[in-house]
């Protein structure tokens, strides 16, 4: 079997804006959702920068009992999950009567399961730590969620694969309906943020100290950056076979065409150029296009020298110096376990709205990214295909192209 | 708060034991009567007793257990059970 595979919905809670409305409007006008955390500088942090974002109040759409179970991701991915649900057209009563599955992409849920720790010790009894910590704790808490509030019937597990989780998730689940083994999958990444869960991140000295001008602080490509800067929320993007979109008539936004990964087999926290390169040219080699018809590539790039220079010289060897090529995490930091999905919402946004976003804050290139088109001012340009890398640590690498329907 | 080793009246207790409950269960403070059956109206599932326990450990300093749970049908039965723990 060998389904096509579309987007029928996206969802979007970043600190680029709390809606897909929003998060446009900041890409085309460059808005950085940079700011400072004083908390992080009590706490022992080296940089106080982080995207900023506020934790949604959910209690006018859930229940008391849906809701102490859930902790930062799960609270994220409810809120970009509910926005991907009403533009794909799908409600709980056709969810609960036609199987579709979840796939999320998260790797940690360090400040509910430090909370938990801190009220097992203080009341030296565990059935103090109440119903919810549970459902919080574990790595699954999006899939567990978000399965049981939106009645979801087909596959549910969790994809945990670093910074490229969310890329994964997608690509996971873009198998499975190309397969035929589902027609509807719900996937997407969520990343926590708070002072518990980038601490140990903050001690390997990769972030950004930037203090003076936060904004300007996220500089992939550019010769004068000093480190990443942490950031989250989540992002939702719904996935559907082409027969099932078609047949309920829902509005197809576009077509996954490809999916490549690889892993490096290498160091554990530096990157390699045979892995990246490897998943570039098997995304290529499924899509069955040349690289010539890539209209613009959504790069990894964070904003460390290492990650930034491998990354300009993968794409450089495999699809050449003209395709236009930004890093949105110029703008929104490093959204880890969501930014695989962020960013194929922010693409699709592009997509959607005919410009690319730019690489802001970059000004001068290094050896590397001056031999790539990096595009540092938004750009009005129509966008066919794009394709967008992930890459983590433990050198899991993703890549995903995605093209209009014609 | 912790209240354990203060002698409570009853009418204190069922003014403290409204205000967490309402909070907690988000129900209206007005359906927690004496006669008022517990479970149902604080609609509480196997979960909930969890965090029943911890609200009032939280709130009177006592730690009921499952076994406490089997005798208490209504808001009443409740209250005499707190009062007797206290």
């Amino acid at each position: 079997m060998n389904q096509r595979v579309v987007i029928t919905g996206i969802g979007i809670y970043s600190c680029l804006g709390n809606n897909l409305q929003e998060v446009r409007d900041s890409l085309y006008n460059g808005k950085s959702g940079i700011g400072i955390d004083e908390a992080r500088k009590e706490f022992g942090y080296r940089s106080p920068l982080t995207g900023l974002i506020e934790t949604p109040d959910l209690k006018p759409f859930l229940s008391r009992r849906a809701r102490v179970g859930m902790g930062q991701p799960a609270i994220f991915a409810y809120t970009s999950t509910r926005e991907a649900l009403g533009q794909a057209g799908l409600d709980i009563d056709f969810l609960e009567n036609n199987e579709t599955g979840i796939i999320f992409g998260n790797d940690s849920t360090a400040e509910a399961v430090i909370e938990t720790v801190d009220k097992a010790r203080l009341k030296k009894d565990t059935t103090l730590i109440g119903s919810g910590a549970i459902f919080q704790n574990m790595n699954c808490t999006v899939n567990m969620n978000l399965s049981t509030i939106f009645k979801l019937k087909g596959v549910n597990f969790t994809l945990s694969a670093a910074c490229a989780s969310g890329s994964h998730s997608i690509g996971m689940a873009y198998l499975l309906i190309k397969h035929g083994y589902q027609n509807r999958v719900v996937c997407g990444g969520a990343q926590e943020v708070n002072i518990y869960t980038m601490g140990s991140f903050d001690g390997l000295g990769v972030f950004s100290v930037r203090e003076d001008d936060p904004t300007a602080a996220s500089r992939p490509f550019d010769r004068d950056r000093d480190g990443l800067i942490p950031s989250g929320g989540a992002a939702t993007v719904i996935l559907e076979s082409y027969e099932s979109a078609v047949k309920r008539g829902a509005n197809i936004l576009a077509e996954i065409i490809g999916y490549g990964f690889s892993s490096n087999g290498d160091h554990i926290s530096n990157p390699n150029l045979d892995g990246q390169t490897r998943s570039l040219n098997m995304a290529l080699s499924q899509a069955k296009i040349d690289a010539e018809e890539i209209d613009y590539i959504n790069a990894h790039a964070t904003s460390t020298p290492v990650g930034d220079s491998t990354e300009a010289q993968a794409i450089l060897e495999v699809l050449g110096d003209k395709v236009p090529v930004s890093s949105t995490k110029s703008m929104t930091g490093h959204e880890c376990w969501m930014a695989g999905a962020s960013e194929i919402v922010y693409s699709l946004l592009m997509m959607q709205n005919d410009f690319i976003a730019p690489n802001i804050n970059f000004e001068n290139p290094d050896e590397h990214s001056a031999k790539i088109n990096i595009i540092n001012q938004t750009k009005q340009q129509k966008i066919n295909c794009f394709l967008s890398n992930s890459f983590g640590f433990g050198g899991t690498n993703s890549t995903l192209i995605i093209r209009k329907v014609s | 708060m912790n209240m354990k080793n203060t002698k409570l009246t009853q009418e204190e207790i069922i003014e403290t034991t409204k205000t967490f409950l309402s909070e907690e269960f988000e129900v209206d403070e007005n359906s927690i009567l004496p006669d008022n059956n517990l479970k149902e109206t604080l609609d509480l599932d196997s979960l909930d007793y969890v965090d029943l326990v911890v609200v009032i450990e939280e709130n009177f300093g006592i730690k009921l257990t499952g076994e406490d749970f089997k005798e208490i049908v209504t808001f009443l039965d409740f209250y005499e059970l707190v009062e007797a723990k206290l």
